[in-house]
This record gives structure tokens, C-alpha cells and sequence, in this order.
């Protein structure tokens, strides 16, 4: 977890590019290849997590603010349903954000604090991170309440332990690992690189 | 020829031997139907330990399988250490927000003492009761989490992974407090009547930490405090996959393996050779929309995978089957268990 030497390479691919060039020559293909990784079974959890954090403490200190709302031309927000595991979404949060999005981190919420939430914000992309089986089956109260113009993205243990549970709970995708998070704001998000 | 009836303590000890027992050994690691069946929420049933020994003997009643439980839930550490757990009306009761909140409080931090803490009190009481109704005839079996986990639930996963790479010296720290308390708990469950214990450890899993550092961290630790609890333990990663730590493993003087629904049952076996007990893998999450005869197919092909030659218990992937698993679905793995798992496994080589 070498964060002076991520900074040098990162420096050396900045050198002749704008931010957003190096970003997406080298911060998303990386973050892709080790949330890939994981979900192979290849590369552990904390390994994504701190690279996820590096990553997004050098874009953030590159990347200037306009850059990331034109970036994401849909809303996005990310939060942790009901349980106290709050590290998978921190994981596509940084992951996201070192990719160049910008989104929301409702932090931890029950269903009706996070329809609040959505509602008032006008989100169109709703990141939930669950651990917890019972948290993952309670996605489908929030797809009740919540307009279907919100597209809802599930992820965590219990969505990769049973395929077809995402499906289930009424979401409209499910990503395996934090590559997947990065593709599918691509996809919904409108302002993908 | 059928094989003499063993009792579950008999059949579990003799799989663990590494021969084959009368039948395959089937650890049904329910901790929540118990309340349901007492008609009870779960803040209830965990109140009282004469109500998790009548769920405990009655789930046994029922789906006869091979041991008890003396494992409430896994948060009942953190209120030990004086930490908030919060209720929910269908699923494990959760630690709440973490206690630990700057890295700088683990300085002073103190390992509870067990009899001080009413919660582990209650278990204690309920091994001890489970004890005086079965004797020898059943295992029971406690729990505990590993010093290596425990810190996801007292400082929460974020905080603690910038710990174990920012802050390596309050780490240790962390770490050596939780040995001591781990091993209290473990020793004063393995004294009340537990004839073993669960470490569950899902932090060391190659899922969740890189393998390379396991030698120097989980397996380190692993060592050190199953060294002092005095009683055999059944290392439990809990989902998370296992296969490029087996080696170390075995070598962390641990006779239980459980095994990720992630990871083939087979190839894990192979793997143990001999050294390890491998429990496991029925998917926990799929199984709440099993039907009966998926149920009985997937535990027939687990036994077929990792039945022969003993070294196999037949449970679920996780160490403790989610609330929403219907009665059916119980019912048909233990029926399976009954009617494929009798040694000797003549059906396995046509099943191949």
C-alpha cells in the first residue's frame, strides 16, 4: 500500500496529459484489473479497499470539481442499507470517485430515511451496498417506494452468493465487484468516459 | 452391511479421526429458528438461556442433527466490551455502531472479564444446561471471534483496515488485548460444558486479507490463542474462500475447517488431506428458496464430494443458517443426510 510510489507513476503518466487522460489511462483500467481480481478470487478485499482510497486521494487532488459534474449528467448517490457494514460501500465509493464520478454518500440508512433522501435529491442512480441477507431482501421496500425512474444497483455478499436474488428485489443491476461499479455508472450514468 | 448406531459425540469424533463413522455427520448450525420455535422474538429468546437450551433441544428434536449450539450471536462480544447491538425482527442480532472511535482509545483498551459481563453469563448458563441434558452423547459447541476479526465489529471495517495498514503498532496492541480476551471466553465456554470451540476468523480468509500476509498476521494469531484454549476448535472463515491458506491452517493446531459455498467441496478435501475436517459448504442464502428436492440434491452431492473416508461434516457455508430458511428445507437436508450419508458410501461411485 505505497502511496508515494503511486503518486510518482502517476505523476509520469500525468506528464503531457490532461487529468481526465491519465485518469483514464491509468486510475480505471488499474482499479478495474483489481476489483476484477476479486472477484476471481485473486485479490483480497483490503487490497481493493486501500487501493480504492489511494486512488481517489490522487484524483481528487487533480481533478477539479467541473470536471466530475460533467462527468456523471445523471444523479447518483451511494449509501449502506440498515446494518453497520459500511465497507463495501465505502469501496465503490472511492472507486467511483478516484474514476472521476461524483455521487452522494447517504452514509447508513433505513428504508424510509433513504427514500427521503432520494426523493429530495432527485437521484437517478442509487449505489446499495448490503452485507446482511435480511438488509439485501429489504432493497425491495425501497423499490416500492421509490419512482422506477431511480435505477437501483445492489451489491455486497449476499447478491454474489445467490445470482438471482438482485432480480428478486426488484433491482435493476447487481455488481459483483468494484469493477463492476465502475461499468455500470458508465452504463447508467450518461457521462462515462 | 448398515454400520451400529453411533451417538452424535461418536459419529463427529470418529469423523474427525479421519474414518468413517455409522453416517455422515450433519452440523445444522440454526441460532434463530429456536425462536420461532417458541413463538418468540429474538430479543426474547436470547434473554434467557432456558430459552435457547428448549430451542436448541427442540430444533435437535427435530432435524436430528449432530450437535448444539451454544453460540447466541456473534455480537454478543461487543456488549461484553460495553458496545451497542441492535434487534431486528428477521435476521442476526447486529453489532451497532462501532465503540472504538479513534485508533489512539486502543492504548488503554482492557479485555473484559467474562463473568462480569451479564450477556456472556447467559451463555455460559446455557452450555452448562445443554451439558447437564445431554452428557456425552452430543457436542456442544461455542464460539468465538477471532482477535483478528473482532475489531470489524468493535472500531467498523473501514477504520480498521486503515489500522492494519496505517497504524501497525496500535494493531498489535488491538490485537494482543483480544487474544487475552478471546481465550477467557473461549476457556470459560470449553469449562461451562462446550466440548468445542467455533474461532471464526473470516478476516484471514484470502477473500477478505491477502494470503501472503496470513503467516504473518491471522496465522500468527491463530496459533498463539488456539495454544491456550484448552479444548479442540473449528476454524470457520465464514463465506470467505480458503483454498491458498489450507497448508497454514492445518498448521494453526485447529481440526475443523469450514468451508466457503465459493470454493469446491472437493478440491478443499483434497486439500485437507487428512489433516483437517472439512465442514460445509450448502450455500446458507440460496437455501431460503431451495425447494426439497434441490435440497436433498445439493446435500447428496456434498457427501458424494466429501464424504468418503470421513474428515467431513455436512453444514452450511456461512456457520449459521439465515432465519428465512424454511422448515422443509431443513427438513429435506436432514433427510438426505439420513438416507445418502450412511457409510459405507456405496452409491458414491455410480453417482460419479
Amino acid at each position: 500500500m505505497d502511496r508515494i510510489t503511486a503518486k510518482d507513476i502517476m505523476n509520469e503518466a500525468s506528464a503531457g496529459a490532461t487529468p481526465v487522460q491519465a485518469i483514464e489511462n491509468l486510475v480505471l483500467p488499474a482499479l478495474v484489473r483489481i476489483g476484477q481480481g476479486w472477484e476471481k478470487g485473486k485479490t483480497a478485499l483490503a487490497q481493493v479497499y486501500m487501493a480504492g482510497r489511494i486512488c481517489e486521494e490522487l484524483v481528487d487532488s487533480m481533478l477539479p470539481a467541473s470536471v466530475r459534474e460533467a462527468k456523471a449528467r445523471r444523479k447518483m448517490a451511494i449509501v449502506v442499507l440498515e446494518d453497520f457494514h459500511v465497507l463495501g460501500k465505502r469501496i465503490v465509493y472511492s472507486v467511483l470517485r478516484a474514476s472521476g464520478f461524483d455521487l452522494l454518500d447517504y452514509g447508513r440508512q433505513d428504508v424510509a430515511g433513504l427514500v427521503r433522501r432520494v426523493e429530495e435529491d432527485g437521484i437517478e442512480v442509487l449505489f446499495i451496498s448490503t452485507l446482511m441477507l435480511p438488509s439485501a431482501l429489504r432493497v425491495a421496500k425501497a423499490r416500492e417506494k421509490l419512482d422506477h425512474r431511480t435505477k437501483l444497483v445492489v451489491g455486497g455478499a449476499p447478491f454474489r452468493l445467490d445470482e438471482e436474488l438482485w432480480r428478486e428485489v426488484g433491482a435493476d443491476a447487481m455488481g459483483r465487484s468494484a469493477a463492476d461499479a465502475i461499468r455500470i455508472a458508465q452504463d447508467l450514468s450518461g457521462g462515462g468516459p | 452391511m448398515t454400520r451400529a448406531e453411533m451417538s452424535s459425540l461418536e459419529r463427529v469424533l470418529t469423523t474427525l479421526g479421519h474414518r468413517e463413522p455409522d453416517r455422515v455427520p450433519l452440523f445444522l448450525l440454526v441460532t434463530m429458528h429456536g425462536a420461532k420455535e417458541l413463538g418468540l422474538s429474538f430479543e426474547e429468546y436470547f434473554s434467557r438461556a432456558e430459552n435457547v437450551v428448549e430451542g436448541q433441544l427442540r430444533l435437535r428434536a427435530r432435524y436430528r442433527h449432530d450437535c448444539l449450539l451454544g453460540f447466541f450471536y456473534a455480537s454478543i462480544e461487543v456488549e461484553a466490551w460495553g458496545g451497542e447491538v441492535i434487534y431486528r425482527e428477521d435476521g442476526p442480532v447486529n453489532s451497532g455502531r462501532p465503540f472504538i472511535r479513534k485508533p489512539e482509545e486502543i492504548a488503554t483498551l482492557e479485555p473484559p472479564i467474562v463473568e462480569e459481563s451479564a450477556r456472556l453469563v447467559e451463555v455460559l448458563r446455557a452450555i452448562e444446561m445443554l451439558k447437564a441434558r445431554v452428557g456425552d452423547e452430543v457436542p456442544i459447541i461455542g464460539a468465538v471471534i477471532s482477535p483478528l476479526s473482532l475489531p470489524v465489529m468493535q472500531m467498523g471495517f473501514d477504520k480498521y483496515l486503515d489500522l492494519m495498514y496505517e497504524q501497525p503498532e496500535l494493531f498489535w496492541q488491538l490485537m494482543r488485548v483480544n487474544e487475552e480476551f478471546c481465550v477467557r471466553w473461549a476457556n470459560a465456554q470449553l469449562a461451562a460444558g462446550a466440548t468445542a470451540i467455533a474461532y471464526f476468523d473470516p478476516v484471514s480468509s484470502p477473500t477478505i486479507t491477502p494470503p501472503e500476509s496470513y503467516p504473518s498476521t491471522g496465522f500468527e494469531i491463530a496459533r498463539r490463542t488456539l495454544a491456550r484454549i484448552k479444548g479442540p476448535s473449528a476454524t470457520h472463515l465464514a463465506s470467505g474462500r480458503c483454498l491458498p491458506i489450507v497448508d497454514d491452517i492445518a498448521r494453526t493446531g485447529t481440526q475443523i475447517l469450514g468451508v466457503s459455498a465459493l470454493e469446491d467441496l472437493a478440491e478443499v478435501k483434497a486439500a485437507c488431506q487428512g489433516r483437517l475436517t472439512v465442514l460445509g459448504n450448502l450455500n446458507g442464502v440460496e437455501m431460503r428458496r431451495w425447494t426439497p428436492e434441490r435440497a436433498e440434491m445439493l446435500a447428496k452431492e456434498a457427501i458424494a464430494k466429501a464424504g468418503p473416508g470421513g474428515g467431513f461434516i455436512l453444514a452450511d457455508n456461512h456457520g449459521e443458517i439465515p432465519w428465512q430458511v424454511p422448515e422443509e428445507v431443513l427438513t429435506a437436508i436432514s433427510e438426505a443426510v439420513q438416507r445418502w450419508g450412511r457409510y459405507p458410501l456405496s452409491w458414491v461411485a455410480s453417482h460419479d
